[in-house]
């Protein structure tokens, strides 16, 4: 194989003068951590909010929070960011526009809004799978109680809703982690940004990619204990879920 | 805001960019989906296996592809797969792929790991009757999985291999990181060219909203038939 | 024909099969019974070694079950299992079924499969449902053609899981009547079943067991007159008020 392999390349010095390319790397790290929890908080907001309105018995509000969902899942990400990029500001008064287009750190902002609105319709589809997974019990005993829905819905249906979709939520968590690397495209410095200056600058491609795909691998194996530690503080005894309890034959 | 809306630029580029874009991008669709599907077939078969190394390493890459972004993997295999066809043919430089070819193997290998999940699942659901009533018969173990297991796994599985499908579609628009002409591509070049970058996105926002959205109710459609027949 | 010899079996720490040994000669029909637990659908899967076993032995027509060098798919082309829950493969037809067997394992043609097939269809009264496929047919045309489908190997002996247990009532005579005419033909059968009628009508012994053991194993008269243990008794008591 022709590649010259040279590890020591990350205590070399990057062209910003300021940080070894190590150093780059890890402030890319920093960048897509932000990246995805901000628009982490985003999403479960907008994504409860509109898989609640999916189960309520209004008509108009189910057909809202569907169409809700179907825009924003069928265009792919990097065109919903692209929109978000390049067209928002063309379609704003002339005043605003050019206020978004001169803000710094533009591009952390709207990825934090495109990717949030992005994985919120995924999240509406989870909240609202989980809701319609209760029995119709629940609810009907909540009101029958005299609770009015906006109570049914906040101290019955959704804490056990949340707590049955805790694993399809850990992957969407993992999937917004994943999916801030997109943002490269609108110039976000996150990990993958890094990675592909560094190889840009020294050549040393595969330790640049190495380097980035150890760091998203460690990011993935936290994140995963971490969600299994809260399934377990979160867990209501007794409860098993939609699995049968096997058979002792 | 609207004012200065110029579909002409659209209706220009059309050609160009059904011609030349979607073609692309509706090619490495259709060939990624089967390379995908094969693949992530004979890893579900692996991890299914019961032969430890064999599980271990379906496994293994299984999760290795699936804890990464995607556009890493894409930056990846367009520098490894030269250096690869290097080593395959014993050549004396790393070998000069086209670009069709390094994403078509991207893709592939990427999204055979997401169905491999949805195969090994699709495997685990066949009661296990079925297979003991195959064994009785005297079927090996491949013919057992050859013409019972298998074949009605994928029927169980077609709506959520044809989801897999669409966001497949939507996950080629990446590989405008490379400054492939795709679809996304397309419209991005003539957008900066003609400097119409409203028309242009907006545009192709809408077409792939289109053939999603369509789609998308072609399988809840298909989901619904195979329901009853059951 | 089948020789099962001081077999045990145990499911991690559990034992489910202690010292079982019986014997079923050629044109024998021997019927297991026993509590739920009692062992009998494990001991009959290890007869064609669907189940594997630790201690003992079990030879099929002089092939021993224990000799590594046994080729488990031919000697399981050779005996014939019918299944509680029937198991047709719902995704093919009645006939693809009969055939696919045949075809893949044993070799024939498919003209010779397809003709095998419908006789047998017509033995079992089901001729009409060749074309069918299984989700169309009630639980007992299901086993009856589950039936069919094993006797298209051309066994040497059959063995039978329950046959008739997932069954509605109505339907349990239906598969009764077509073991019974195997049986009087002559195959070798084993059969895991709670049809005492059945058992009083062709097996030549019945063997019962409790706990993972044979209890008892004596030829019918003897069994239904005088059973020897308390525990034959008792669940022949149980079993016989209905």
């Amino acid at each position: 194989m022709d590649y010259h392999w040279n590890w020591g390349v990350f205590l070399q010095m990057s062209p910003d003068g300021a940080h070894t390319y190590l150093g780059t790397l890890i402030i890319g790290t920093g960048w897509t951590l932000a990246t995805a929890l901000s628009a982490w908080c985003l999403a479960l907001a907008m994504g409860s909010l509109v898989g609640v309105m999916r189960t309520t018995p209004h008509p108009w509000l189910v057909r809202l929070g569907n169409a809700y969902v179907e825009l924003f899942r069928n265009i792919p990400l990097l065109v919903q960011m692209f929109l978000w990029y390049f067209v928002l500001p063309e379609l704003l008064p002339t005043a605003l526009g050019d206020w978004l287009k001169q803000l710094p750190d533009a591009s952390f902002y709207t990825a934090v809004v495109a990717l949030g609105f992005y994985t919120s319709a995924r999240i509406a589809e989870q909240v609202r799978a989980g809701i319609s997974s209760l029995a119709r019990g629940q609810r009907m005993a909540a009101l029958a109680l005299g609770l009015t829905l906006p109570q049914a819905y906040g101290y019955v249906l959704l804490p056990m809703a949340y707590r049955i979709i805790l694993p399809p939520l850990t992957s969407e968590f993992l999937n917004i982690i994943k999916n801030s690397a997109v943002a490269l495209t609108i110039g976000l410095m996150e990990l993958t940004a890094r990675a592909r200056a560094m190889q840009e600058f020294t050549f040393q491609v595969f330790e640049a990619f190495t380097a980035a795909t150890v760091i998203y691998i460690a990011i993935n194996i936290v994140v995963t204990f971490g969600m299994r530690w809260v399934e377990r503080r979160t867990a209501v005894p007794g409860f098993i879920g939609a699995a049968p309890a096997a058979s002792t034959h | 805001m609207f004012a200065n809306f110029d579909f002409d630029v659209i209706i220009r580029s059309l050609p160009y960019l059904f011609y030349d874009g979607m073609t692309f991008t509706l090619m490495l669709t259709a060939l990624a989906t089967a390379g995908g599907i094969i693949f992530g077939t004979l890893l579900a078969m692996m991890r299914l296996s019961g032969v430890a190394p064999i599980s271990l390493v379906a496994a293994g890459y299984v999760n290795l592809m699936r804890s990464v972004p995607l556009v890493l993997v894409i930056f990846w295999f367009y520098f490894l797969v030269p250096f690869i066809g290097q080593w395959l043919t014993g050549a004396a430089r790393p070998i000069e792929v086209g670009a069709f070819a390094s994403s078509l193997v991207t893709f592939t290998l990427f999204e055979a790991a997401y169905f491999a999940e949805i195969m090994r699942a699709g495997i685990q659901s066949i009661p296990r009757g079925q297979v003991a009533a195959a064994q009785a018969l005297g079927m090996t173990y491949l013919q057992t999985m050859g013409y019972i297991v298998l074949p009605q796994a994928f029927r169980n599985m077609v709506p959520v291999l044809l989801t897999q499908t669409i966001i497949l579609f939507q996950d080629t628009s990446l590989v405008y990181v490379l400054s492939i002409t795709d679809f996304l591509g397309a419209a991005s070049k003539v957008a900066q060219r003609d400097g119409r970058l409203v028309e242009m996105y907006l545009f192709a926002a809408a077409v792939y909203f289109v053939i999603s959205f369509a789609a998308s109710l072609l399988v809840r459609r298909l989901q619904r038939r195979i329901a009853v027949i059951r | 024909m089948i020789t099962l010899s001081k077999v045990s079996k145990w499911y991690q720490s559990f034992q489910v099969l202690r010292q079982c040994s019986t014997e079923v000669a050629k044109g024998e029909v021997v019927v297991v019974c026993g509590p739920s637990g009692s062992g009998k659908s494990t001991l009959i899967k290890c007869v064609n070694g669907l189940e594997p076993f630790q201690e003992g032995t079990i030879t099929v027509a002089g092939i021993s079950l224990n000799d590594p060098k046994t080729d488990l798919p031919k000697l399981r082309a050779r005996i014939g299992m019918v299944f509680q829950h029937f198991e047709l493969f719902p995704h093919l037809t009645v006939m693809r079924n009969l055939e696919l067997a045949q075809i893949k394992v044993l070799g024939r043609g498919k003209e010779e499969s397809a003709e095998r097939g419908l006789r047998l269809l017509e033995r079992v009264g089901l001729r009409e449902q060749a074309r069918k496929y299984p989700g169309e047919l009630s639980g007992g045309q299901q086993q009856r053609v589950a039936i069919a489908r094993a006797l298209a190997m051309d066994p040497i002996a059959m063995l039978f899981d329950e046959p008739t247990s997932a069954l509605d009532p109505e339907m349990i005579n239906e598969v009764l009547d077509v073991m019974v005419a195997l049986a009087k033909e002559g195959m070798t059968m084993m059969v895991v079943t709670h049809e005492m009628g059945f058992a009083r009508r062709v097996a030549h012994r019945v063997v019962f067991m409790d706990k993972g053991e044979i209890v008892e194993d004596a030829p019918t008269a003897e069994f239904f007159g005088k059973p020897r243990s308390d525990r034959a008794q008792v669940f022949l008591s149980k079993i016989l008020q209905h």
